[in-house]
C-alpha cells in the first residue's frame, strides 16, 4: 500500500508512538497516508484507539517479525 | 471535546509520570486538559525536573536488582542510586523523559495550575516554575472539573 509519509517509532514506549503519530498527522494533508512502524506490542490497541477518537482511519495495522506497521489516513 | 482534570499531588519519579502520560495522550486525542498541581505536585512544575527522585524506602513494590534488607536502603546515597537507576532503566526502555512528556503536554496546550496555598506553605518562588502557569485556588479548579469528563486524583 501507497503512503505519504513514514514514521519510526521503533524502541519508543507509550505513550510516545502515539504523540509522534498525532504530530506527524498535523503536518499532513486531509486524505494523506501515514505509515507508522512500532515496536510497542500495547499500539497495536492505541492506534486503533486513537483512530476511533481522533476520526482519522486505520486502513491497516499488521504485524511483521515483532514490528507492528499502521496505515493511517488523516481525516 | 471532552474535558480531564487531573489533581497531581506525588513528586516522586515514579508518581510524576501517571499525569503527564495521561495528560499528553489525552490532549493527542484532542481533549481539554487541566493539570491542578498541588503539595508534591507541584514539582511537576519546576524548570528544572532533574531533582525528582524515586524512593525504595517504603515503596516494597519496585523491583529491586538484589534483595535489599529496608536499613540497608535507608542508607545515604541509595536514593540516588535508586533514581539514577530507574531513569537509566526508562531511557533503556525507549520511556520518555519527564521533561519530554511536559514539553509534548504544553505543546499539546495542556494548561497547568499551581495551588495557590501549598506554593505559599512551602514558600517555593514563583520563578522556580515554567512560565505559562496559573496559580489558583480550589474554586478555579472546581470549575474545570465541573465540566469535566474524566477527573483523576493522583
Amino acid at each position: 500500500m501507497s503512503f505519504d509519509k513514514e514514521l519510526d517509532t521503533r524502541g519508543m514506549n507509550c505513550p510516545l508512538p502515539i504523540l509522534k503519530t498525532k504530530k506527524a498527522l498535523a503536518d499532513m494533508a486531509s486524505g494523506q497516508v501515514l505509515k507508522v512502524v512500532s515496536t510497542d506490542a500495547g499500539s497495536v490497541k492505541d492506534m486503533a484507539a486513537f483512530a476511533n477518537q481522533t476520526g482519522n482511519t486505520l486502513v491497516s495495522s499488521s504485524e511483521e517479525k515483532g514490528e507492528y506497521v499502521f496505515m493511517m489516513k488523516k481525516k | 471535546m471532552k474535558k480531564m482534570g487531573i489533581i497531581a499531588t506525588k513528586g516522586t519519579l515514579d508518581m510524576a509520570y501517571p499525569p503527564l502520560i495521561l495528560a499528553s495522550t489525552a490532549a493527542a486525542l484532542g481533549w481539554d486538559v487541566q493539570v491542578f498541581c498541588t503539595f508534591y505536585g507541584l514539582e511537576l512544575l519546576r524548570k528544572n525536573m532533574d531533582g525528582i527522585r524515586v524512593s525504595p524506602l517504603a515503596n516494597p513494590a519496585m523491583p529491586m536488582p538484589v534483595p535489599m534488607p529496608v536499613f540497608v536502603q535507608a542508607l545515604p546515597g541509595m536514593e540516588a542510586m535508586a533514581s539514577m537507576m530507574m531513569k537509566q532503566k526508562i531511557k533503556s526502555k525507549g520511556v520518555a523523559s519527564l521533561s519530554e512528556l511536559r514539553e509534548m503536554c504544553i505543546e499539546a496546550d495542556v494548561k497547568f495550575v499551581a495551588c495557590q496555598m501549598t506554593v505559599d506553605l512551602f514558600e517555593f518562588d514563583k520563578n522556580e516554575f515554567i512560565g505559562g502557569v496559573d496559580f489558583v485556588g480550589a474554586a478555579s479548579f472546581m470549575e474545570f472539573a465541573g465540566e469535566a469528563d474524566v477527573c483523576l486524583f493522583i
